[in-house]
């Protein structure tokens, strides 16, 4: 079969995958091993903010959640260098306790999809025959949702009922309810499961049938020690640079669901609700409002960048069907 | 009959097969989204305590719980629900949003809201297309030129801002900042009053088309050098045929194939961006009301909602996919 694109494949994430074809160019610049400059900038962005996330509670800026007296500041104002928002609260520091939020959920989700996606994934390509057959094709019904319709499901139907909705009706347990940051981890991370697990099994694949595997079955090995200690260490590279791709998507997703209602729950703050708060152009402060989007956008151009030159390195395919 | 069209046939039949298996499973999913919510359905519909002190209120809530009750046939099996509901949803009945003393047919709010969605994807498909065929083409005629480089970069950059942000920051400097007459919130249907129509759709449609528009340039550039490559393209210049004709006319044609493909799959990945879009815009279309229906806990609006963009969805990635398949005979053939 020709590389024939595969069938239902519209997410975002599954078009910037796909489209590598256009790199036509790119290996002559990219033929060192290393990433390029661009690559370490965008790794030294990404540092920076994972960094500033772990340490925030430790960082000499105000209490996100707390609300100053007097007038709302503007940028560039001493003490609050990013001016505060209409709730008189440090955007700063909003924005550094909101990467936590936001990179905690990017993480969080595209870990879930690579234990449990990574996982089928590795032993469809592995094993082949049924077990295949039915991965995939529960893969593909998987898909077959438009992806942030599947989320907000999930994550409406992990909810836990609001203290307001539940209040006398019945007795309704909420103590064993999920946080909000929780809800959407396991939402996002579910609806990365199939992608992820798709992008796996075709990379198993064409390691499974190295000469080295065959090697170490004839010395004896059995399958389970063949996976993870003959296929496992040469996928993992690879399928590094389609997560630094996913936590992006899985980082935007966390803004969309917010707007939609079920992002992370005020008053703490993430890049997707400090958006939804004030999205009104007209009359909410535009550095409250742009601050995150900035944020928003140059991280996520960084995961992108890093992942798009880490891919063209292993030369990861999606169509190796 | 050749064996080419009976090949054809059992393919469709099979992409039939799967298309059923698949819309039984998204249905089966989006029944259970409120089946299976923790607590009973008349709770989460009507969320008000029957232990209030008045005797009265509280018959006539524990009424209308029971009414709920009867009218959603809870107490029948799950799988005969499943068919209750998936019958009446085929027939148009879409179940009815209950409150404590109102029952509003979900159909009605549907019904309103479906047309502003699909104008929105309509117009942005358009945009995206217009602008990305000449830049893509251009582009990859003058490959590695100025042009081509800040394409690139841009659409790089468009593919890393999200839609909303996009929506967000248009809405602000063409909306608020700039004489033009874009951007009044809202939505006013074309046949009210045209202009103000597209007044009103030109941010949201632009904000989808942004990354519709890295995508479909990136994809034709690339289909575009190398069909520019091909020998028919230089028996084409050979003849003295004009650089402009050969481009558009000779070139552009076959290089188009998985533009138009993406473009028909883009389709739906553009009904999960109209929802994000039109809770920024205030368009009143199935994102508002999937958005309202969430905060409002209106979960039979939502659980109509969410199926009928999953199925339309679901039909119109089979449909293409087997167009496709018909247009493009090397993979008929695989």
């Amino acid at each position: 079969m020709p590389d024939a694109p595969t069938a239902p494949s519209s997410e975002p994430a599954v078009l910037m995958l796909e489209d590598d074809s256009l790199s036509d160019e790119a290996p002559s610049n990219e033929a060192g091993s290393g990433i390029g400059v661009g690559g370490w900038i965008a790794a030294g962005w990404l540092i920076f903010v994972v960094a500033v996330a772990l340490l925030a509670p430790f960082l000499p800026v105000d209490s996100p959640t707390a609300r100053g007296a007097g007038p709302r500041l503007p940028l560039f104002t001493e003490g609050h260098v990013l001016g505060t928002d209409s709730s008189q609260r440090d955007v700063l520091s909003r924005l550094v306790f909101g990467a936590r939020s936001s990179l905690t959920v990017g993480a969080g989700a595209v870990a879930v999809g690579f234990v449990v996606g990574g996982t089928l994934g590795l032993i469809a390509g592995f094993r082949r025959g049924r077990i295949d057959t039915f991965l995939s094709s529960l893969f593909d019904i998987l898909l077959a949702f438009p992806a942030l319709v599947l989320a907000l499901s999930l994550a409406v139907f992990l909810k836990p009922p609001s203290a307001s909705a539940t209040a006398g009706a019945e007795e309704i347990d909420t103590s064993g309810g999920l946080t909000s940051i929780q809800i959407l981890v396991l939402a996002l991370g579910i609806v990365a499961i199939p992608l992820l697990a798709r992008i796996t099994r075709s990379t198993t694949l064409s390691w499974a049938q190295r000469e080295f595997v065959l090697a170490a079955r004839a010395q004896g090995a059995r399958s389970g020690r063949l996976m993870v200690r003959e296929v496992l260490p040469n996928v993992l590279p690879a399928m590094f640079s389609i997560a630094l791709l996913s936590i992006a998507i899985a980082i935007i997703a966390e803004g969309a669901l917010s707007l939609l209602g079920v992002g992370v729950e005020a008053p703490n703050p993430s890049w997707g609700n400090m958006i939804t708060e004030n999205r009104n152009v007209r009359s909410s402060p535009l550095n409250a409002l742009f601050s995150p989007i900035v944020a928003l956008f140059v991280t996520v151009m960084a995961l992108n960048y890093l992942g798009d030159a880490l891919r063209k390195k292993f030369d990861v395919r999606d169509s190796a069907l | 009959m050749s064996s080419n069209a009976v090949r054809i046939i059992k393919l469709i039949a099979r992409k039939l097969g799967q298309l059923v298996v698949v819309l039984f499973c998204v249905t089966v999913f989006t029944f259970l989204l409120v089946r299976l919510l923790p607590g009973e359905p008349e709770d989460l519909l009507v969320p008000v305590s029957t232990d209030t002190a008045d005797p009265e209120q509280r018959a006539i809530i524990e009424d209308r719980k029971e009414q709920i009750r009867a009218d959603l046939d809870l107490d029948d099996p799950l799988p005969q629900q499943y068919i209750e509901w998936i019958s009446g949803f085929v027939t148009g009945d879409l179940g009815n949003e209950y409150t404590v003393s109102s029952t509003v047919p979900v159909s009605d709010a549907v019904g309103d809201a479906l047309p502003p969605s699909l104008q929105l994807i309509l117009y942005s498909q358009i945009i995206a297309l217009l602008v990305a065929i000449p830049v893509g083409v251009i582009a990859a005629y003058r490959q590695g030129g100025i042009l081509d480089k800040i394409a690139n970069a841009g659409a790089f950059g468009a593919l890393s801002l999200p839609n909303f942000a996009i929506g967000l920051l248009l809405a602000y400097w063409i909306g608020v900042r700039s004489a033009l007459p874009f951007g009044p919130q809202g939505y006013t249907p074309f046949s009210d009053d045209p202009t103000e129509h597209f007044q009103q759709m030109m941010l949201p449609a632009f904000s989808l088309a942004l990354g519709q528009i890295a995508v479909y340039m990136r994809l034709l550039r690339s289909d575009m050098i190398q069909t520019l490559q091909e020998d028919f393209i230089l028996m084409a210049k050979s003849k003295g045929i004009s650089n402009a004709r050969v481009l558009w006319r000779h070139a552009l044609r076959p290089s188009s194939l998985t533009l138009i493909t993406v473009a028909g799959l883009s389709v739906g990945t553009l009904i999960g961006g109209t929802v994000v879009i039109e809770v920024i815009f205030g368009i009143p279309g199935m994102g508002e009301l999937i958005a309202s229906s969430i905060i409002g806990r209106e979960f039979v609006t939502l659980q109509s909602c969410v199926a009928i963009v999953a199925i339309g969805f679901v039909v119109i990635n089979a449909l293409l996919d087997v167009l496709y398949t018909i247009l493009d005979p090397r993979i008929r053939n695989a």
